[in-house]
């Protein structure tokens, strides 16, 4: 068995004197979507935060391959090939459309050396962004921007997706089209399969996406595994999340 | 550009172009008040030199402001260093100096300016460094040290110039004024004005076009997350941090020969209204800096022959009158 | 010894080197007319029981409320013009004392409720700028309106009989002092001071000046708790402005004289600055030791410095820097280690180094 892409072991983040993760450990396996589940408050912005190392782990060890990543300071992080996807999609609002893309392209220096191909395959997805184009960022609606979030975050090949609740808010109709997108990008470019964390609230969501599964509660993992298990076993779902599935439709 | 865009692409956002059409009606404004034409241009003349000095002073200040959350109190220690260094280079470069062409007097001026904005690029390196990086993310301490900073800074001054007023004329072929009909026009606010106006063209590009200018826009809105996109915002930080205060210099430099001395206190006689503009401006916006700094010149020259008593306040009624209606400055750029 | 508690509000120096400094200067100041004979130590010593009430009274504003204003040489200026215009212009006496002190107060509350309310509409960093540019357009107020206030020039004036130099109650001078209305000046300085010290003490260990440190750390939550921070921010510009404002007086009533750069200068709120940071934010103790110490300096160091550099004469960049002129970069250079290595001044090194032991 191929060692997983990330892995957490044992990690421990204080924000201020509020201890909130104590002692995560998860694996996300290469080319799956791992969903990370669990109520408000259970430290699931936390973890992928202190993946990001916009908060210091004060204990435990992330590893990127096999490699340490918990002391690197976040530009290093993202220039690992992790994209990351907030919960406040961290769009640039007086930015166009145009300028978030090109922004979020490292390699590229201008316009002219974004992949064509790919940016074409991105419009694909999100019709929006073509339309948009040359329009500040926050006029856009809030699927919208969540589209273009998504976006950045796929604008050049990345090993690693982190994604924080992309339907929150978002309107039943939206959030379909979010999942169609999301399982475009799941089954991925040329071949390569695209790796993602996501935190959802919502199990629908979830269960359409993931192939993996970790819940977490009062900052601990305190359930891991597939998710057709999950999805499978309402006794399981009741306990964990505290609402059966049909609640959620 | 390649043009991805489909034939119904929503076109660019509007520009907002109220607060530069205020700055005409004030001109205009005043033109009654004032009286007489002739007055009337060369205190517009005057204020829009004024304006544009400090624009090149205040630009980098609310860069640094807008960027990185810093509010460097100190930002006057820059502009005096810069003032300094040309009374020494234009005292050693007397022959180019005293010479009527204005070949060889744009070169002494050209010379102090450089020397000015390295020198004062290499005072905000150290600046930044020593004073400012500690004490990242606290405000309280940010006003305090770099106060501090401007208090040692100025002493230093004073012990290797003096801490006299230094008199510092314009060249030979820049001094006294052109006369256009019956109206004055001074020649070195001319060269101030055609400095300015370079200056803000060249910010202007480095911001829209380029992807460092994009890269700053970017980090004044979120620092975070331009930093998950993968960019070392630290290093961007340093270099905005010292090409504002080489730009202070430039202003430094352009604010001795326009009051035609130089003394240690500058900094501090100028921060006054470095802050009265980045506030109307916006904090963080180049182009709010540019609006409210011509507003403040102006109305600094206006009132100054309108109503004398008055100007001191005129500054901080137009300040209090912006904010009224645009609480967030004239451009409002972060999202904070 | 509980007399002296509560009498201190329970705010104990909490360090034995504290408390022995602190009666050190109390002594120091209460006895100054006899042991330190002449006129320049009694101004000195006039100068340090003012700037104790002011700076006191800024550190009411910045250390416990957490509020940077540069505003606060306003509120000073104001006490001293008012004792300075009442004195001139109404026939110099305790009642014109009074009227001027209440103006002044009157004034000064005013303006200090228009600033407290504006304080929260805008960002610190905002107000800080503001108070700035406010500060400098009052003290060009001050110089322009030369009628009123005496211009550039500023106010001569008289002071009651009583409090008048020339006034003399004994014949002899008194173990080395000559009793007069100077040394009566001086002791009304004196006592007030230490009443108005106490009563700052008192406001900053009442619950009320408990709940003003909890905005200081975290106005968020204190707000969330139900505390209306408006209320209480703007009543601490107004007890600072009140404290400010009667140390203004105080200056006026000691010099007899008061002018724009007397009481309105950028350099006295540098000054404050330095002092309150230096001595220790959010202590009180902090203003007492920070004064007489920035006092002292500022009168004798230059003496000190003058006898270093005739010492280092010649030597090129050595003499310049002990210089008597360049004390100001010494202080300025303290200053700077002080914001960053002793967060709490003088005071919290004091306090932290008997808790070490």
């Amino acid at each position: 068995m191929s060692p997983p892409l990330l892995r957490l072991e044992g990690v421990h983040t204080h924000i201020g004197a509020y201890h909130i993760l104590h002692g995560v450990d998860l694996d996300v396996p290469e080319g799956e979507v791992t969903m990370l589940l669990g109520r408000n408050g259970a430290g699931k912005t936390t973890t992928l935060r202190t993946v990001m190392g916009l908060w210091r782990a004060s204990a435990g060890r992330v590893l990127l391959e096999q490699r340490p990543i918990q002391a690197l300071p976040t530009p290093e992080i993202a220039r690992a090939d992790i994209a990351y996807v907030p919960e406040n999609m961290g769009i640039f609002g007086a930015l166009t459309v145009r300028e978030n893309l090109l922004l979020a392209a490292r390699r590229a220096r201008s316009l002219d050396e974004l992949d064509t191909a790919r940016l074409e395959w991105l419009f694909g997805l999100f019709p929006a962004l073509r339309k948009f184009w040359l329009y500040p960022a926050g006029k856009l609606s809030g699927g919208q921007k969540q589209m273009l979030a998504i976006a950045r975050a796929m604008v050049e090949p990345r090993r690693l997706l982190l994604i924080d609740e992309p339907t929150k808010g978002l309107a039943p109709a939206i959030i379909n089209k979010l999942i169609e997108a999301l399982q475009e990008i799941k089954r991925g470019r040329d071949g390569m399969r695209a790796t993602v964390l996501l935190v959802e609230q919502n199990f629908m969501v979830a269960r359409a996406l993931g192939d993996r599964v970790a819940v977490m509660d009062d900052g601990r993992v305190v359930h891991a595994g597939r998710m057709a298990e999950l999805a499978g076993d309402e006794a399981l779902q009741q306990r964990l999340l505290g609402l059966s599935l049909a609640a959620h439709q | 550009m390649s043009a991805p865009i489909a034939s119904d692409a929503v076109p660019k956002a509007r520009f907002d172009l109220i607060p530069l059409l205020l700055i005409a009606a004030v001109a205009l404004a005043a033109l009654p008040l004032v009286g007489s034409a002739t007055s009337w241009a060369t205190l517009t003349l005057a204020g829009l030199a004024m304006g544009l000095i400090i624009f090149v002073i205040a630009s980098g200040l609310t860069l640094v402001f807008g960027l990185m959350d810093v509010l460097n109190f100190g930002h006057g220690v820059f502009i005096a260093l810069g003032a300094f260094v040309a009374t020494t280079v234009m005292g050693a470069m007397g022959g180019f100096v005293a010479s009527p062409s204005l070949g060889a007097n744009l070169v002494a001026v050209g010379v102090a300016a450089l020397t000015g904005m390295v020198a004062a690029a290499a005072l905000g390196l150290v600046f930044e460094r020593v004073l400012v990086r500690p004490v990242y993310g606290m405000h309280l301490k940010q006003i305090l040290i770099t106060m501090g900073g401007m208090i040692i800074g100025e002493e230093l001054i004073k012990l290797v110039w003096g801490a006299q007023m230094i008199p510092l004329q314009p060249p030979e072929s820049l001094r006294g004024a052109l006369l256009l009909g019956d109206v004055a026009i001074e020649k070195f606010r001319l060269l101030a004005v055609a400095v300015g106006l370079v200056v803000f063209a060249a910010l202007l590009w480095l911001l829209n076009r380029t992807k460092l200018g994009l890269l700053i826009r970017a980090g004044v809105q979120d620092r975070e997350m331009v930093e998950s996109l993968g960019y070392r915002i630290r290093r961007l930080f340093v270099a905005v941090f010292v090409a504002g205060s080489a730009l202070a210099g430039l202003g430094g430099v352009l604010w001795g020969l326009y009051q035609q001395s130089v003394m240690p206190q500058i900094g501090a006689q100028v921060n006054t209204l470095l802050f009265i503009v980045i506030i109307i401006g916006g904090l963080g916006s180049t182009l709010g800096c540019f609006a409210g700094a011509l507003l403040v010149g102006l109305m600094a020259n206006y009132c100054g022959f309108i109503a004398p008593k008055a100007a001191l306040f005129s500054n901080i009624g137009l300040m209090v009158a912006v904010l009224l209606w645009r609480p967030q400055g004239l451009y409002p750029v972060s999202q904070r | 010894m509980n007399a002296l508690r509560a009498l201190l509000s329970h705010d104990l120096p909490r360090s034995r080197l504290l408390a022995a400094l602190l009666i050190l200067i109390v002594a120091a100041l209460a006895l100054t007319p006899f042991a330190f004979p002449g006129t320049r130590a009694l101004n000195v010593a006039a100068k340090i029981l003012v700037f104790i009430v002011l700076v006191g009274s800024y550190d009411l504003l910045l250390g416990y409320t957490g509020i940077v204003s540069f505003a606060h040489t306003m509120f000073f200026g104001i006490g001293a013009y008012g004792v300075a215009i009442a004195s001139s212009r109404l026939a110099p006496g305790f009642g014109a004392l009074a009227i001027g002190i209440g103006g002044a107060l009157a004034l000064s509350l005013l303006l200090a409720l228009v600033i407290g309310l504006f304080s929260l509409r805008v960002k610190a960093i905002f107000f800080a700028m503001i108070t700035l540019a406010v500060a400098a357009a009052f003290q060009g107020l001050a110089s322009q309106l030369s009628d009123f206030t005496g211009g550039e020039d500023g106010l001569n004036f008289r002071l009651p009989e009583l409090l008048s130099p020339s006034t003399g109650f004994t014949e002899e001078p008194f173990l080395g002092a000559s009793i007069d209305g100077r040394l009566l000046s001086y002791y009304l300085l004196f006592v007030t001071a230490a009443v108005l010290v106490l009563a700052l003490l008192r406001i900053v260990n009442s619950p009320f000046g408990r709940v003003l440190q909890a905005i200081r750390d975290n106005d968020f939550r204190a707000e969330a708790i139900g505390y209306r921070l408006v209320t209480y921010r703007t009543l601490s510009t107004l007890l600072a402005a009140v404290f400010a404002t009667l140390a203004g007086a105080l200056l006026a009533i000691w010099l007899r004289y008061n002018g724009p750069d007397t009481s309105l200068s950028f350099e006295i709120m540098l000054d404050i600055l330095l002092i309150v940071v230096i001595g220790g934010m959010g202590t009180i103790y902090g203003a007492v030791i920070g004064s007489a110490l920035f006092v002292l300096a500022q009168s004798y160091l230059q003496d000190l410095m003058r006898v270093g550099a005739a010492a280092v004469e010649g030597v090129p960049v050595l003499s310049q820097l002990i210089a008597p002129e360049r004390w100001l970069l010494w202080l300025g250079v303290l200053f700077v280690l002080a914001v960053y290595h002793f967060p709490n001044g003088l005071v919290g090194r004091l306090r932290q180094g008997r808790r070490a032991s």
